[in-house]
């Protein structure tokens, strides 16, 4: 689905992506992992058309997008969940949704807008209650959900998820992370990323450890959380704990 | 066709991707975490970032044997040795052993990979697999020994044995396959003609064999002497263990673990690349391993990338079967000779055991080559001088034919020559002055 090979991108003297190299294979949940900071936001960015690449490719079903326009990257199916939701606070949640529907919808026809609309309430049917309410008053997690519907509303068949559970209580997260799952189980495939390594890398097929602008590791999301480097960094373990789990085991 | 994993038959473009991917992350790794890399590559002011592509893997520097033992014992260890959790080292045939650290990670991908060498010559969890690899501080033993579990087979750690005791597990225990050095299994075919024990009382039907290079002449052998399907695979402790490549059910060559191995073949005097179908030495990056990772080992293993598809659908690229290692290619007046070669002559001939040594030494000035072999046990006319003499003159001119020169022939005393015990066997002895 998604090949980049040799990724570079920064801010102008500042080169944030070194050379990163990457897949997504269809139906694949993807979770990128690493420290604030190491540049896996640009890294969506990038890829999302949001950040300009200054040198190596994207290809998105083997078709090459690196350097065009958000909006084209968009209408080739690749739809972006930016970090911090970013919806239209005054306007109501069914308005936000449409919104997000805005690309397909000459395309494709109102009916199927409704139609796409109606699968959100599926997903998400907290949403279909509030769909007049204004999306600045909703919950942190409501407003996750919301973001999330209004990608999909594009149709995308790749979504790139930036953070989705940063500010959201336990509970919540989990709710999200459950959406993740049926999202991939609907057939769309993912890459996200994440700060909460131990939960992403549970429902994860695969993972990349990011460091300072490389991946420096990949692996299924079982290898990843048995590795000692991820569980030193990422997980919050100590040496003290890591020999805790192996003497329990 | 036999279950095969994803990354065995993935396509080629998806397959370079996941090369690059897992070779720039295992830069990284080895830079950060073991200061031989770190600092060879900054003296050689190369940039890490600027392998973009399987192509670019060539600006990069060779590691080596002696690169490995000056970092004796665990200076090439890219984890603390707090995450190891198994060490094997080779046997130091030539030199101070490589001690090599495995992760949890890396034993887990070893399996798979075993695993994968072992489904490839159609064992499943049906077989009874019994190791006759030694498993002291090797990796072939142990190696095939999680791989084995991890199909599912019966595994019987029978090294260390007699050759009497292994045939006795064999026969009463109903061992299918069997694993181990190809001199061992002419060993074990021996023992059986000796004994009387013809090969069908025994439920034997496959067999692998790797640590050395062995002739299709000894695969026959072994073949006709245990009744038993005989397949080669290659893979050395450095770069892991057994698993790094093995031959399909076609025979044709030895499909590389691409997925974790990085292989290439290059010129032994411009150190570059060669292309598919020239021989080179063989050079290996690993792109998986955690505990001890290799950019660029020099194996000193010649061989062959082999050009097209493989008819059993795996698209991992094939070798050829190693034909000899650069320390044991004799150079004789300029001519190169790998064991490999001696060893396929004496097979030929009927009435020599497939045991043998080669002396060469230098006598006024000139390089001997002397081949020790001997009588095989077989051969009904020992005690007739005239008849023994035909057979040495028919062992000379299947080994002129075989080398392109002169070697002398000695016939030695039966039993003398020394046997396989498993562990890997130097037949080549160089007494010339350095």
């Amino acid at each position: 689905m998604l090949r980049a090979r040799s990724l570079e991108a920064g801010y102008g003297e500042l080169k944030v992506l070194k050379g990163v190299s990457l897949h997504v294979s269809p139906g694949e949940i993807v979770a990128i992992i690493g420290a604030n900071g190491a540049g896996k936001s640009t890294l969506l960015c990038a890829i999302a058309g949001l950040v300009r690449p200054s040198a190596g490719s994207v290809a998105l079903r083997g078709e090459e997008i690196a350097g065009l326009r958000p909006e084209r990257i968009l209408a080739k199916g690749c739809s972006l969940v930016p970090e911090g939701r970013k919806l239209f606070a005054p306007m109501t949640v069914r308005e936000n949704l449409e919104l997000g529907g805005y690309a397909v919808r000459r395309r494709l026809g109102r009916k199927a807008s409704e139609a796409d609309l109606e699968s959100v309430y599926g997903l998400f049917p907290v949403l279909e209650g509030r769909q007049g309410q204004l999306a600045g008053t909703l919950s942190g997690g409501e407003q996750q959900m919301l973001a999330i519907g209004r990608s999909l509303m594009a149709r995308p068949d790749l979504m790139l998820l930036d953070e989705p559970s940063m500010g959201l209580a336990p509970l919540v997260i989990k709710g999200i992370f459950a959406a993740i799952s049926s999202l991939s189980s609907r057939g769309k495939t993912i890459l996200v990323v994440e700060q909460n390594a131990k939960a992403i890398l549970r429902i994860a097929s695969r993972g990349y450890v990011m460091e300072t602008g490389s991946l420096v590791l990949e692996g299924t999301g079982e290898e990843l959380l048995a590795n000692r480097d991820v569980q030193r960094a990422y997980l919050g373990k100590e040496y003290s704990s890591i020999d805790e789990d192996r003497g329990q085991s | 066709m036999t279950r095969v994993d994803a990354y065995e038959t993935m396509g080629r473009e998806d397959l370079e991707q996941v090369q690059v991917e897992r070779l720039q992350a295992t830069l990284h790794r080895a830079c950060q975490n073991v200061a031989f890399y770190r600092e060879r590559f900054e003296a050689l002011g190369i940039d890490i970032e600027k392998v973009r592509s399987l192509a670019d893997l060539a600006e990069l520097p060779f590691t080596t044997k002696d690169d490995l033992r000056a970092s004796y014992p665990y200076g090439m260890f890219a984890v603390p040795l707090k995450d190891i959790v198994r060490i094997h080292s080779t046997s130091g045939t030539t030199g101070k052993p490589v001690v090599v650290g495995y992760t949890a990670n890396d034993i887990s991908v070893w399996a798979t990979l075993v695993a994968r060498v072992l489904r490839a010559a159609e064992v499943t969890e049906h077989d009874l697999v019994q190791i006759a690899f030694n498993y002291n501080l090797s990796s072939a033993g142990l190696g095939f020994h999680y791989g084995a579990e991890r199909i599912g087979s019966s595994v019987v750690p029978s090294s260390g044995e007699t050759v009497g005791r292994q045939v006795l597990v064999m026969r009463d225990y109903k061992t299918t396959a069997l694993v181990g050095t190809p001199s061992y299994a002419l060993h074990i075919a021996s023992y059986l003609r000796e004994q009387r024990i013809h090969p069908d009382e025994l439920r034997l039907r496959v067999g692998l064999f790797g640590a050395e290079s062995w002739s299709e002449a000894t695969r026959e052998e072994i073949e006709r002497g245990l009744h038993i399907k005989a397949y080669d695979n290659y893979g050395l402790t450095e770069l892991m263990g057994p698993g790094v490549s093995f031959e399909c059910k076609e025979r044709s060559g030895l499909h590389v673990n691409e997925d974790n191995f990085i292989l290439e073949v290059i010129d032994r005097s411009t150190l570059r690349p060669l292309p598919p179908g020239e021989e080179g030495e063989l050079v290996f990056t690993t792109i998986s391993k955690q505990g001890f990772p290799l950019i660029r080992y020099r194996t000193g293993d010649v061989s062959a990338v082999m050009e097209g598809a493989c008819p059993c659908g795996r698209t991992l690229s094939r070798m050829r079967r190693v034909s000899g290692r650069v320390d044991d290619m004799i150079i004789v007046d300029g001519i190169n000779i790998f064991p490999s070669q001696i060893e396929e002559a004496i097979l030929k001939v009927e009435g020599v055991a497939p045991h043998y040594r080669v002396v060469v030494d230098r006598e006024g000035g000139l390089d001997v080559v002397e081949v020790q072999a001997e009588v095989s046990p077989d051969f009904p006319d020992l005690d007739e001088a005239a008849k023994v003499a035909a057979l040495r003159s028919r062992l000379q001119a299947s080994l002129d034919e075989a080398l392109g020169f002169r070697a002398r022939v000695a016939f030695v005393e039966p039993e003398t020559i020394e046997r396989s015990d498993g562990n890997k066997l130097r037949r080549v002895i160089d007494k010339r002055p350095k």
